[in-house]
């Protein structure tokens, strides 16, 4: 591969390709327009950076958001000025919120033009100030190559994020020396990921006198790849671990020790585990609402142990009494060394116990009628181990967080800060992107797949044989659940007309496969798994399921409801 | 409860609305704010004042938050009891020859100065503590304010405390720059500034 020379003239848009390479990044989801020509004349001459062509700048977002997502490195997308920018706020918003390594790169109007309302000029810089980990203007072609490698830097350390970079477009045509920097040094930022002995120390001695000690576990274990790491120490301490909706993955299903999700769908047993427990060990986590419920009523009594980088995360909900700040991964192997070994075998008892009372909480309907419940496991059971799992936002994302095995970090793709529907085809293209190997299944709400089904295009062009389950329930499912359990029946706007959604893969030229009954489902996951392009799967599940357990928002992890429905109506 | 932050800033485009945003987005009211250069090239010093109405606390997560900006090199709040705090005001009085007698007293009771004279008004420059500023604002009052403009608050640690101990520009190692968080409070050791309680 070819490597530019420190000191070689060559224009912005060779500066820009060629810092690329050096970050790492050799895809980049994008979409043409005037002002980011010059850049795009320059991509046939950088060969090593792959461009792949999206049908919408959201849609290119989403994708670099999946790819950095399940190969853990850094995801790129481009767009052109204007509405090209403006299309990829809720992509680098939902980047923001999951932490994902990202770099946004949109072209703007030539200098002499800034600020003047010219043709597709969007102040996006201003944009995204609020949603971005770090965003620049770049004014001058010699800025091009330290602005790239500062931006891949911020985005990649510390509590990762979204880095966007918007250049004018006379800055692409502008020549000057490119110059890599040796490294980077930011004086007002700090990403070191070592922990503090005396944080340490504090929460060991915390840990060590637990009686009924819970972990929860989110994002930050698999962004840090702090898997083994978590194990260990819940092996060590005997912790049982819960995991936030990001955190699914971060220890297998299976483990002796995993408890699942907590929080407004996680189970009867996790929510009552984590109000009950006496000491909260929270990794990379940032104690949402969504997790934790009422804040004031989470677990008044409990000491809490937070391991974050992200110094202000520490205390911003819960009250918190060892915050360790540094890298999930590190402080827990320092965490483990300095704990004592101990096992909680009444406290887990008592959990067993209430999983087992409650089993018929979480149960899957075994009705004649198709369920998701019943559609996503056997998803689980027929793929192997390390098929990735991506979701759109809704009834069947939280029934997959539920009811499917998640064996390896990186596994489940899914967005949970910002609840992005639409994200579950762009995302799931971006992953098969970056792991083109693995078999992506992306659990589709028949909602959510008709907001970004554009990038059905960019899969066939691409080649990209990701299998779309459609979940077609012909609701807007969870806002239908809401309207029915907390506004009385009232269904206003959630019954939605479909496609026929067959035909329409069969338009793309996708193999479409319809599913009826639960007779037909392992068959075509099967027959979807043979096929060697994207499949879309249709299937028609039961309308007016409702995902239980709930806790209704604004109530405490322990109101924890279950159906039946007499009890579910709860005022709100 | 009014709150006085200071915050050394790199002196870029954008990073006032970096850290005005940080307000915004909470709903905070900015009651001042005064940004200038420093000792140190490169770095600029804001002031922001702001009113903590809620549960104590929240300034604390904003501090934090503030950090988080890559721009903000450090955030310190500064009580009075520590600090020396200054604001300048200039005010426009209406002022006839006959009543410039009895002003200038009043500016001499306030060691404030007189700047500009006309045959009407008088502008009066007064640097003070906020109350005392207050104060004299309310006493030239009866002659008729024609205008007024303050700084806002700005602040300094008195003694040998500084609120700018940071490494020179680009010399600094990472280790150093390690160490500089951690004495700043940025990355503290053990408990505190952490807990929240
Ligand atoms: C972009 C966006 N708009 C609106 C919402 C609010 N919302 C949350 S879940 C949901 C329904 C999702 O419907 P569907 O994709 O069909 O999934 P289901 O719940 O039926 O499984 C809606 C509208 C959202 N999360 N994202
Ligand atoms: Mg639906």
């Amino acid at each position: 591969m070819s490597q530019a020379q420190n000191g070689q003239r060559m224009s912005g848009a060779d500066i820009v390709l060629e810092s690329l390479k050096r970050i790492g990044v050799n895809v980049v989801f994008g979409y043409p327009g005037g002002v980011v020509l010059p850049l795009y004349d320059r991509f046939p001459a950088h060969p090593e950076v792959r461009h792949i062509l999206v049908r919408h700048e959201q849609g290119g977002g989403h994708a670099a958001d999946g790819y950095a997502r399940a190969a853990g490195r850094l995801g790129c997308a481009l767009a052109t000025s204007g509405p090209g920018a403006t299309n990829l706020v809720t992509a680098i918003t939902n980047a923001m919120m999951d932490s994902v390594p990202t770099l946004f790169v949109t072209g703007n109007v030539a200098r002499n033009l800034l600020g003047k309302d010219g043709f597709q000029e969007a102040d996006i810089t201003g944009i995204t100030t609020p949603i971005v980990k770090h965003n620049y203007l770049v004014m001058r072609a010699e800025d091009l190559a330290y602005t790239f490698s500062e931006a891949a830097y911020i985005a990649t350390t510390g509590r990762p994020g979204p880095v966007h970079i918007d250049i004018p477009k006379d800055v692409f045509q502008e020549e000057t020396a490119f110059v890599w920097p040796e490294r980077v040094v930011i004086r007002g930022y700090d990403p070191s990921p070592q922990p503090g002995p005396a944080q340490i120390a504090r929460a060991a001695a915390i840990i060590d006198a637990a009686e009924r000690p819970i972990i929860i576990a989110g994002h930050g274990v698999i962004l840090s790849g702090a898997s083994a790491e978590l194990r260990a120490f819940a092996e060590k301490t005997g912790t049982p671990v819960l995991n936030t909706l990001l955190g699914l993955g971060s220890i297998p299903t299976d483990h002796a020790l995993a408890y699942g999700l907590l929080g407004m769908h996680g189970s009867y047993e996790a929510n009552h585990a984590a109000s009950t427990a006496d000491v909260v060990i929270g990794i990379g986590n940032r104690m949402d609402d969504r997790a934790l419920g009422r804040f004031a009523d989470f677990n008044p009594t409990a000491q809490v142990v937070h391991i974050d980088i992200d110094p202000a995360e520490h205390g911003k909900n819960i009250t918190t009494v060892a915050p360790i700040v540094g890298d999930a991964k590190l402080a827990l192997a320092a965490l483990t060394a300095a704990v004592a070994q101990r096992t909680h075998v009444p406290w887990i008892r008592w959990i067993d116990d209430l999983r087992a009372e409650h089993a018929h909480s979480m149960a899957i309907p075994s009705g004649p009628e198709l369920s998701v419940q019943q559609v996503v496991s056997r998803i689980s059971a027929v793929n192997a181990d390390d098929t990735v799992i991506v979701t759109g936002v809704g009834q069947h994302q939280m029934w997959a967080a539920q009811h499917m095995r998640f064996t390896h970090p990186h596994q489940l793709i899914t967005s949970g800060g910002l609840g992005t529907m639409g994200f579950e085809v762009p995302a799931a293209l971006g992953a098969q992107v970056a792991r083109p190997d693995a078999a992506v299944w992306s659990i589709c709400g028949d909602g959510g797949f008709q907001m970004t089904l554009q990038e059905l295009a960019t899969m066939v062009d691409e080649q990209l044989p990701v299998k779309m389950a459609i979940m077609n329930n012909g609701y807007l499912g969870m806002v239908r659940q809401w309207q029915e359990l907390f506004y009385k029946d009232n269904y206003v706007s959630v019954a939605m007309s479909q496609p026929d959604f067959v035909k329409l893969a069969e338009a793309y030229g996708i193999m479409g496969l319809r599913v009826t009954g639960p007779e037909q489902v392992d068959d075509a996951i099967r027959a979807a798994n043979a096929h060697p392009g994207p499949v879309i799967l249709d299937f028609q599940v039961q309308a007016e399921g409702n995902v239980w357990p709930m806790v209704p928002a604004g109530a405490a992890l322990r109101e924890t409801v279950e159906a039946p429905r007499e009890q579910q109506e709860v005022a709100r | 409860m009014k709150h006085t932050m200071v915050a050394l800033v790199e002196d870029r485009p954008g990073v006032l609305n970096r850290v005005a945003s940080l307000f915004r987005r909470r709903g905070f009211n900015i009651d001042s704010l005064a940004v200038g250069t420093t000792e140190e090239a490169g770095i600029s010093r804001m002031t922001i004042v702001v009113e903590d109405e809620g549960a104590g606390g929240i300034v604390d997560q904003v501090q934090r938050q503030l950090y988080k900006l890559i721009d903000v090199v450090r955030v310190e709040q500064l009580t009075s009891a520590e600090a020396v705090m200054r604001e300048l005001a200039l005010v426009k009085v209406r002022c006839t020859t006959e009543q410039r007698h009895a002003l200038l007293d009043l500016v001499g009771i306030f060691r404030a100065h007189v700047v500009d004279v006309s045959p009407t008004t008088v502008v009066v420059e007064i640097v003070a503590a906020e109350e005392r500023l207050s104060a004299f604002i309310a006493n030239v009052e009866p002659y008729g304010v024609l205008e007024l403009v303050r700084t806002g608050r700005i602040a300094m640690l008195r003694g040998e405390r500084t609120t700018a101990q940071h490494p020179p520009v680009g010399e600094a190692e990472p280790d150093e720059v390690q160490r500089f968080h951690h004495e700043s409070g940025r990355r503290p050791e053990g408990d505190l500034p952490y807990v929240s309680d």
